[in-house]
C-alpha cells in the first residue's frame, strides 16, 4: 500500500448530514475518509501517517456551491476556472457548480467534456458543470439532456435567465424524469421583469429607477408548482428572494412535490436599502428585496424551506459596474465571502450551525447526487477545517478572484476557512495574518 | 436662493445684463440627452455672468465613439473646468460623474432621478407670483413615473412647507408613491379640487417600455388639462408646465396659452435667473473667487 494517510487530530467534527458534533479526529487514506470519530486518537498509528492538528477548530465537509458563474470559456478576463478554483478553496468550497452562461453556451457533449476536462486540468477544486436546457439559452429548442448528463452535466438550467415558455417547461420537466435530472429555475416572469433594475418599491421610485416587482417571483414559480405536479419532475428555485415565493415553496413541499429552493448571501444579508446611492454592486437578480423579505429568506433557511445555500458568485469587470446604474450588469462576487455571511445568521443567533451547514453541503450533494458533503467513512475526502469565531474585515484587495465586484468591501464578519482539503490533498491554507 | 434669483430677474429684464462674476470662468454644457431650453439656459446663465461656455453635446462627442461615462468625465476633469451642468438619460449617472471630477457639478437633469433647477425656478416663479410657497396646495399631473421634475418639486415643495398632490392614471405613478409626503389621486377632478397650482407634465414617451396608457387621445380625455377640469381649481390657480408641451395630450392649447392662468413662458424666464444664481454660489467656492465687483476685477 502507497496511498498516504493523513489524521486529523483535535477538531470539532461537524457533519450535518448525520448531526455529528462532537470533540475528535478524522482519518483520510489517499483520496478517501477511513475513520472518523471521538475515539480515533494518534496513539494508535505507526509514523507512516501525516498529523494534522486542527487546534479545536471546526471540521467539516467541504462547501458544495451549486451556483457559480465562471466566464470560461469566453470571457476569461473576468474570470477563468483556475482563478475561480483559487477563491473557491480560500472560501472553503471544495465542489461547484458552473453555470453555462458562457460563451460559446454549454449546450453540447463537447462543451460539456470541455468544462469538465479544464477544470481538471486546471483548477484545485471540483468543478462540476450545468448544461443549458436550451439551445444557446434561447429557450426554444431542448438540448440532449440525457447525452448531456452522460457526459457529465449535474444539473440543467438556463442560469440567470427563465426556462420561460410554459409548455417548454412542461416538456423539459417531464422528459428529465425518465433520468431523474435536476433542472434549476431562475424565477423571474420576464416580461413583467423587463426593464427593471432593482426592487420595485419605494427605493426604486426616489432612486427614478425602474422596478423588478416581487409578484415577477412568485408568478414564475406558482406556474412551475403547476407544472411539476403534472409533471412529476425535479426542480430547484435557484435563489428566492420574496416570502410570498417562499410560502409557495412550504405549501409544494406539504404536499410532497419535489421542489427545493436556495438563497444566496445577498438574498439575507442585504436588502434595497443597499443599492444606497446607486451602487452597481449592490445591482443583481433576483433584486435585493425589502426588509420584511430579507427576514423571511433567514426564517425559511432556520426551517428548512431554503435547502441550499449558494454563493451566486457572478464576477464582472469594472467597465461592467463602472457604469450609470441602469446599464450596469447585473451580480456580484460571492465565493469567498459564502462562509462568513452564512455564519452571521449562526452569530446572530437566526439558525443553528447544522443547520446552515447542511445548506452548504448534504443538502446540495443530495440534489445533485453527490457522495460528498458528508463526513463517513468511504465519502470523498473533501473537507474544510474552519475557525468559526474570527472576526475579520472583507477586503477586495485580498479577493483571489479576478473580480472584485464585492458589496461587501469593508464588512465587519467572523469567521473563516483555514484550510481547504480536496481529495485528500490541502488545496488552501490559510498564513497567519492580520 | 430664490432671494439671490430675485436679483437676476431684474437684471435680466434689464438692457445692459453682463455681469463679470464669473469672467475667466469655464463652464461646460455636457448634455447627453437633447435639451433646448435647459441647455440654452445654462448657456445664457454662464454668458450673463461673463463665464466662458461650452456646449458639448452627445452627436458631436466621443460618446458616440463607445468613451464611457467615467472617461468622458476624467477627459473633461483634465480640461480643467470650473463648472460642469450635466444632463444623461441614466438615473443617477450625473452623481457616478460628479464623482470623478474635481470642479462644482450642476445635475441638469438625470433619469427618472432628478432635475433640481427646474424645481428652484419652478418655485420662483410660484413665489413670485403667490408670495409665498407655505401652505399652498400644488397638483402635479401626468406621468410621475418618468418625471425626475416631479422627483425634484416633491422635495422641494415638501421642504418648503407647501402640500404636494400627485395626478395620474395608476401605470404612471410609482410604487409606494404615497411614502413620498405626498397625497395620491387617479382622478383629475377629485385631484384639483382647491388647488393653487396646476403642474402639468410632459408624457414622456420615448422613456415607455410597453403602453401604459391605451392612447393620447384617451388619456387627454382623462388626464389632459382643459377648462372643464381646470375648473375644480382654484380661480386663482396658475398653470405650469416645464415643457416641452404636448398640445393636445396633457395640456389643451388654449389653457396653455391662457395669459390669466399660464405661467409657462414666465417658468422659462425663471429658469435663466435661477441657473446663474446656481453658477454663482457654485463659484463663490473656486479657489480666487473675485466678488462680482468690476473693481476688483
Amino acid at each position: 500500500m502507497a496511498r498516504r494517510r493523513k489524521l486529523y487530530t483535535n477538531a470539532r467534527l461537524l457533519d450535518p448530514a448525520s448531526g455529528l458534533d462532537v470533540k475528535g479526529a478524522l482519518l483520510t487514506e489517499g483520496d478517501r475518509i477511513v475513520d472518523l470519530g471521538p475515539k480515533l486518537s494518534s496513539g494508535g498509528f505507526a509514523g507512516d501517517v501525516e498529523q494534522i492538528d486542527c487546534q479545536g477548530h471546526c471540521l467539516a465537509p467541504g462547501l458544495i456551491d451549486m451556483h457559480v458563474w465562471l466566464r470560461e470559456p469566453g470571457a476569461e478576463h473576468q474570470e477563468t476556472l483556475a482563478t475561480g478554483a483559487r477563491a473557491a478553496a480560500a472560501g472553503g468550497v471544495t465542489t461547484m457548480v458552473a453555470m453555462p452562461n458562457t460563451e460559446p453556451t454549454i449546450d453540447e457533449v463537447a462543451l460539456v467534456e470541455f468544462v469538465a476536462r479544464r477544470a481538471s486540468d486546471t483548477a484545485v477544486v471540483r468543478i462540476l458543470p450545468a448544461a443549458a436546457v436550451t439551445r444557446g439559452t434561447k429557450g426554444e429548442e431542448l438540448t440532449e439532456l440525457g447525452l448531456l448528463a452522460q457526459a457529465g452535466a449535474v444539473a440543467f438550467t438556463e442560469g440567470d435567465k427563465p426556462i420561460y415558455s410554459p409548455r417548454l417547461m412542461r416538456r423539459a420537466l417531464s422528459y428529465a424524469t425518465t433520468f431523474d435530472l435536476l433542472l434549476m429555475q431562475h424565477c423571474e416572469e420576464p416580461s413583467l421583469a423587463k426593464g427593471g433594475v432593482m426592487n420595485e418599491g419605494e427605493v426604486a421610485a426616489r432612486l427614478g429607477l425602474s422596478g423588478i416587482p416581487a409578484m415577477a417571483e412568485v408568478i414564475l414559480l406558482e406556474r412551475d408548482v403547476r407544472l411539476l405536479e403534472a409533471t412529476n419532475g425535479r426542480l430547484h428555485a435557484s435563489h428566492l428572494s420574496t416570502g410570498e415565493a417562499l410560502d409557495v415553496v412550504r405549501r409544494a413541499k406539504q404536499r410532497g412535490l419535489r421542489l427545493t429552493a436556495g438563497a444566496a448571501p445577498h438574498n439575507f444579508a442585504l436588502n434595497e436599502l443597499d443599492v444606497g446611492d446607486y451602487r452597481t454592486f449592490a445591482k443583481v437578480k433576483p433584486p435585493l428585496r425589502v426588509e420584511t423579505d430579507r427576514k423571511a429568506v433567514v426564517e425559511a433557511i432556520a426551517d428548512g424551506t431554503i435547502d441550499v445555500i449558494s454563493s451566486a458568485h457572478a464576477p464582472q469587470d469594472p467597465e461592467s459596474k463602472r457604469l450609470p446604474f441602469a446599464q450596469a450588469e447585473f451580480g456580484m462576487i460571492g465565493l469567498e465571502t459564502l462562509l462568513p455571511l452564512t455564519l452571521e445568521l449562526y452569530h446572530n443567533g437566526s439558525v443553528p450551525l447544522l443547520r446552515l451547514l447542511a445548506c452548504l453541503t448534504c443538502n446540495p450533494a443530495r440534489l445533485l447526487k453527490l457522495d460528498s458533503g458528508r463526513l463517513a467513512p468511504g465519502a470523498p475526502a473533501d473537507l474544510l477545517i474552519f475557525d468559526v469565531d474570527t472576526p475579520w474585515r472583507v477586503d477586495e484587495k485580498k479577493f483571489r478572484s479576478k473580480a472584485k465586484n464585492s458589496p461587501y468591501d469593508g464588512r465587519r464578519v467572523q469567521g473563516h476557512a483555514l484550510r481547504t482539503v480536496v481529495a485528500g490533498e490541502t488545496v488552501f491554507q490559510r498564513k497567519r495574518e492580520s | 436662493m430664490l432671494d439671490h434669483s430675485d436679483r437676476y430677474v431684474e437684471l435680466n429684464r434689464a438692457v445692459e445684463k453682463k455681469q463679470s462674476s464669473l469672467r475667466g470662468r469655464t463652464i461646460i454644457n455636457l448634455f447627453f440627452e437633447n435639451s433646448t431650453r435647459t441647455r440654452t439656459s445654462f448657456e445664457l446663465a454662464g454668458k450673463r455672468l461673463g463665464g466662458d461656455v461650452i456646449n458639448m453635446s452627445v452627436a458631436t462627442s466621443s460618446v458616440k465613439k463607445g468613451e464611457t461615462l467615467i472617461d468622458t468625465a476624467i477627459t473633461l476633469n483634465a480640461m480643467h473646468p470650473d463648472l460642469l451642468v450635466v444632463r444623461h438619460q441614466d438615473s443617477g449617472a450625473v452623481a457616478l460623474l460628479a464623482q470623478k471630477v474635481g470642479c462644482s457639478v450642476i445635475n441638469g437633469g438625470d433619469g427618472s432621478h432628478e432635475h433640481p433647477t427646474q424645481a428652484l425656478l419652478d418655485a420662483l416663479t410660484i413665489r413670485r407670483r403667490k408670495g409665498r410657497l407655505e401652505g399652498l396646495s400644488v397638483a402635479i399631473c401626468g406621468d410621475i413615473l418618468h418625471s425626475r421634475v416631479a422627483r425634484s418639486n416633491i422635495h422641494l415643495l415638501n421642504t418648503m412647507g407647501a402640500r404636494v398632490r400627485l395626478i395620474a392614471p395608476p401605470t404612471l405613478m410609482p410604487a409606494y408613491a404615497e411614502r413620498l409626503g405626498v397625497e395620491v389621486f387617479h382622478d383629475m377632478r377629485k385631484g384639483l379640487t382647491d388647488v393653487d397650482i396646476v403642474m402639468m407634465l410632459r408624457l414622456q414617451m420615448e422613456r415607455f417600455h410597453g403602453s401604459f396608457v391605451p392612447s393620447t387621445r384617451e388619456y387627454f380625455h382623462f388626464y389632459g388639462l382643459d377648462y372643464e377640469k381646470l375648473a375644480f381649481a382654484k380661480p386663482d390657480a396658475l398653470i405650469m408646465h416645464p415643457g416641452p408641451m404636448n398640445r393636445g395630450i396633457e395640456i389643451d392649447t388654449e389653457v396653455a396659452d391662457d395669459i390669466h392662468r399660464s405661467v409657462i413662458h414666465e417658468q422659462v424666464e425663471m429658469g435663466v435667473a435661477v441657473r446663474m444664481a446656481c453658477l454663482e454660489l457654485l463659484a463663490q467656492h473656486i479657489p480666487n473667487w473675485r466678488h462680482a465687483n468690476p473693481a476688483g476685477a
